[in-house]
């Protein structure tokens, strides 16, 4: 406000007048540390006064004093000395000079959620009058919708130019005209919002169509009724096809996750025929090359710790498959054509390497943030598509699309199809099919280690990670046909979308048991899954 | 393996098992041997694990300063590893073999439901550190964690305050087992004694280690969209709450909006969380790290030089939570009982308990029913700060009896005593 006081170069005094007229909110000229006094108060209520006094100061100083307080860096001292951490040291709150020598006895001004939506909505206020476009945009989608604020949205308003802000604004205005005592405006106002999809809005609509019990005194307050009824059951619709939309979007998102844990399953076990039961655990240890590559960018690298990932996608690829193709030299090698003892090797395979992890790295859960640019999501009216979702979605396509050129497209790929359609065959055309029986086995839990770095982003990382996806993967790779990608494919989003599908109405356990039960059925139909494997020696 | 090997072998068993049962019987005589029941492996490893290592902290802090009657205490860990019926076989173990005078263990409802039936048997004495769902009152188990009056009931009073933004709508989502169950139970019934309707509750339970939240996220989005002040409340438990908070977070529901309020997330659960899109969100204990007083101040610094000492991993952010510091209370409340009674006996340590006090480190005096062996606590709720810990927002003044038997549920009024 002073900046734009200042910028109007004009007879100051004169403005000033103006100002005070125009601004119903009476405002002070300056932040009074008096103001702030019943900030170091217990009591919720004295807080909240001092916050509106604050606001009411209207300048930068309170701007910065209340961001303070939401950030909650705003320190008071025993002697009521409101103080802001810095990352550079603690400075005045209201001169903003550094105070030195620093109290030895300070304490953080503490708010809760009502003190926080509060001053929420008064910096929203504050900021609403910024030159920034994108601060004031955020400032009308922020700010309180009530009818005290109204004389500040119409200032707002009269010098507003870009049309969204002008949008949001209008938004605003409206929805605190919903509680006004003229019929007319209150009309106008549904007539603003009955193409709006905030969830909030219909709340404050539902609550205006809903009074009709009470005071059906004026045919213009019915008609107000009727109008806030109908402008609910469009938003309603409008909701519900967003719904349906949403539910779609969770279900690829499901569907990329089963995907990706299956395909490396589909490689060892549809291809090469081994049950292998440490297929989990390829997945774990792909999220805890991750965590390491996390904590390796962390203490080398703090500056560009945001792109880890990129270089944790090969790291978990490489040392997955390096443990893979061990276990292969190791043990299954051994075991090919025992599928029960295999079964047994790496059920004790698995379990071994769960006890190793958690020898090293601890029983509990380490954690692996979301980098920045995959916090938070697209905002779609009221639907939130989150990245992590999306990043894992085209992680997954990504990886279908690499392991089909690998297996149509190179030499590598077709010695393998040629050892899982006829092994004997394969090794007389010259094949050495134990070479290609490690190179697949380290390519599926390669596959299994990516997507143990993709879960990283959205689950939990602990030793016991790979036994809560096990049994989906075989899930999939048993319903899509044994030996076939295709099928994985068609299975992972089969089962993605249609347990997301039923999950609203039925609830996450029955849902879990339905399916379970679906899939029984249908290999009980159809024991060769979705898509079977044509050829002569299929069980050569 | 021939005859001379197999009398070899016997010889060497039958020697190695005289000079256990020597040792055993020198122990016997200047020890009292304690059983910590914690599982240190499968899932609930993530919580108990850090109960077992304050139960250790604690033994060593009474042993430095000169034991109990005299006589120093002797730990007994075992594991039972996250598996329901192995806790009762450990449990049987620590009674009859090992001879322990006490056993301190269980988080899981399920877990303790799995013992009980030993401790009554054998007469044995568990205490309990963990809040649990009430109805349940054994002679042979002491509860120092909370009754759902403790937490539940004061948890949603307050959302339901002016303070805690008038909630009128309410979403109680939970894990799928006997705790979240009953304590939804509980709720809806003191709901609906509030004159909340039933078409204003929404009650939905996912498996444990469940994480795919989006769906059941949209649904709460959904439900608090119908024009009243809508909150959660969660009695999801062990690490689905990972991803149940970092879904909120990215589908951008603010505390402010719609608060969520847990009974089961402390500083330990959040500590592989980032915090930031959680500030404001709640949870209810009877203590909380964040709490200042010189008993806690001592406490945190015990445990931190403890975890130093012993080389817990990651120990350079280790946390203390409600259940550690129920541990630590229980541990030296049966202290001063066994002290009151002059001896380990149960049926006297049982006498001794009623009434026992200790200045624990939530700040306030707790003491031992006389009657109903439970605590009374005081009641704290906290906001998630961003750097994973709690500001206490609203306590009681004073601590509150524990009422196991909930008046909430029908036909528990006759129930509250032995």
């Amino acid at each position: 406000m002073r900046t734009i006081l200042r910028g109007l170069h004009a007879h100051a005094a004169a403005f000033g007048v103006l100002i005070c007229l125009l601004s119903v909110v009476p405002r002070a000229l300056a932040l009074e540390p008096a103001a702030m006094a019943d900030l170091a108060s217990d009591e919720t209520s004295d807080k909240a006064r001092a916050i509106d006094t604050i606001a009411a100061a209207g300048d930068e100083e309170a701007l910065t004093v209340l961001e303070a307080l939401l950030g909650g860096d705003l320190q008071v001292t025993p002697d009521k000395h409101f103080l802001i951490k810095r990352s550079s040291g603690l400075v005045d709150a209201i001169s903003g000079s550094p105070v030195s020598p620093e109290p030895d006895e300070y304490d953080k001004v503490r708010i809760n959620n009502r003190l926080r939506a509060q001053t929420e909505s008064a910096i929203a206020g504050l900021r609403l009058l910024s030159r920034d476009p994108a601060v004031r945009l955020e400032a009308a989608k922020a700010i309180d919708p009530s009818r005290d604020n109204l004389p500040l949205l119409g200032k707002a308003l009269s010098r507003e130019s870009v049309p969204e802000i002008r949008n949001a604004l209008r938004k605003a205005e409206a929805v605190a005209n919903l509680h006004s005592p003229d019929p007319a405006s209150q009309l106008a106002a549904i007539e603003t919002l009955a193409g709006s999809t905030d969830p909030r809005v219909k709340a404050d609509l539902m609550a205006l169509s809903r009074s009709t019990a009470k005071d059906q005194e004026s045919p213009a307050m019915a008609k107000v009724h009727e109008a806030a009824a109908d402008a609910v059951k469009a938003i309603e619709r409008r909701l519900a096809m967003y719904a349906y939309l949403g539910r779609f979007f969770t279900g690829a998102s499901l569907a990329s996750v089963l995907l990706l844990v299956a395909l490396g399953l589909a490689i060892t076990y549809g291809l090469l025929g081994v049950i292998n039961m440490a297929h989990g655990e390829m997945l774990m240890i792909g999220a805890y090359a991750t965590y390491m590559t996390q904590q390796i960018f962390r203490d080398h690298f703090p500056h560009s710790v945001d792109w880890y990932l990129v270089f944790a996608v090969p790291t978990s690829f490489v040392i997955a498959a390096a443990v893979g193709m061990l276990l292969e030299r190791t043990v299954i090698r051994w075991l090919y054509g025992r599928p029960l003892e295999t079964l047994l090797a790496t059920w004790g395979i698995s379990l071994f390497l769960i006890q190793l992890v958690r020898q090293i790295f601890g029983a509990q859960n380490v954690e692996v943030a979301n980098p920045s640019w995959m916090s938070g999501g697209i905002e779609f009216s009221n639907l939130v598509f989150p990245y992590n979702r999306i990043v894992i979605i085209a992680f997954s396509g990504a990886v279908l699309l690499l392991v089909w050129l690998l297996l149509s497209r190179t030499r590598l790929g077709l010695f393998i199809r040629g050892v899982t359609q006829n092994r004997t065959m394969a090794a007389c055309m010259g094949v050495r099919t134990g070479r290609v029986d490690l190179l697949a086995f380290g390519l599926g839990s390669g596959i299994g280690g990516l997507a143990g770095c993709a879960l990283s982003q959205i689950g939990n990382v602990g030793p016991d990670l790979g036994q809560s996806y096990i049994i989906d993967s075989f899930m999939v790779v048993v319903l899509g046909g044994v030996g076939q990608l295709l099928g994985t494919v068609y299975a992972a989003l089969g089962l993605g979308v249609v347990s997301k599908f039923l999950e609203p109405y039925i609830g996450a356990v029955p849902t879990k048991i339905l399916i379970l039960v679906l899939i029984i059925a249908f290999i009980q139909k159809r024991p060769q899954g979705l898509f079977a494997l044509k050829g002569r020696a299929v069980e050569a | 393996m021939n005859r001379r090997h197999v009398l070899k072998a016997a010889a060497v068993a039958v020697a190695g098992a005289w000079s256990l049962s020597v040792s055993g019987i020198a122990a016997a005589a200047d020890t009292i041997k304690v059983g910590i029941l914690h599982s240190l492996s499968g899932t609930m490893a993530i919580s108990e694990t850090a109960l077992k290592n304050t139960a250790l902290m604690t033994i060593e802090e009474i042993n430095a300063k000169g034991g109990v009657l005299g006589k120093k205490l002797e730990p007994v860990v075992v594991d039972p590893a996250s598996n329901w019926p192995l806790f009762a076989e450990k449990a049987r173990q620590l009674l009859t073999q090992d001879k322990v005078a006490v056993v301190f263990g269980c988080w899981t409802s399920v877990s303790r439901k799995s013992v009980l039936p030993v401790f009554e048997e054998l007469n044995g004495l568990l205490f309990y550190p963990v809040q649990y769902e009430g109805e349940e009152l054994s002679q042979n188990v002491f509860y120092t964690g909370a009754a759902p009056n403790q937490q539940a009931i004061p948890a949603v009073e307050y959302l339901m305050s002016k303070e805690g933004g008038s909630v009128k709508r309410w979403v109680l989502l939970g894990t799928d087992y006997v705790y979240p169950r009953t304590t939804n139970k509980i709720l809806r019934a003191f709901l609906k004694s509030k004159g909340v309707a039933e078409a204003d509750i929404m009650e939905d339970y996912t498996p444990f280690g469940f994480s795919d939240y989006q769906t059941i996220i949209a649904k709460i989005k959904r439900f608090a969209s119908e024009g009243k002040k809508t909150a959660v409340v969660s009695t999801i438990n062990g690490d689905s709450n990972v991803p149940f908070y970092k879904e909120l977070g990215n589908q951008g529901i603010k505390a402010t909006d719609v608060p969520v309020v847990a009974f089961s997330v402390g500083e330990e659960e959040l500590r592989g969380v980032d915090t930031k899109p959680l500030v404001g969100h709640l949870a209810a204990w009877n203590y909380f790290m964040s709490v200042k007083n010189p008993q806690n101040t001592a406490f945190i610094k015990e445990y931190k030089a403890w975890a130093k000492a012993n080389n817990v991993p990651n120990l350079d952010t280790v946390v203390t939570n409600d259940p550690m510091e129920a541990t630590y209370v229980g541990i030296h409340m049966w202290k001063q009982a066994v002290e009151k009674a002059k001896s380990t006996d149960v049926d006297k340590v049982r006498k001794a308990m009623a009434g026992q006090t200790f200045k624990a480190p939530s700040g306030f005096v707790l003491k031992m029913d006389e009657t109903n062996h439970h605590l009374h606590k005081p009641v704290m709720i906290g906001e998630i700060q961003d750097d994973g810990q709690f500001d206490v927002v609203w306590k009681t003044k004073t601590t509150i009896r524990a009422q196991p038997w909930s008046p909430y549920i029908p036909g528990n009024e006759k129930k509250q005593k032995f």
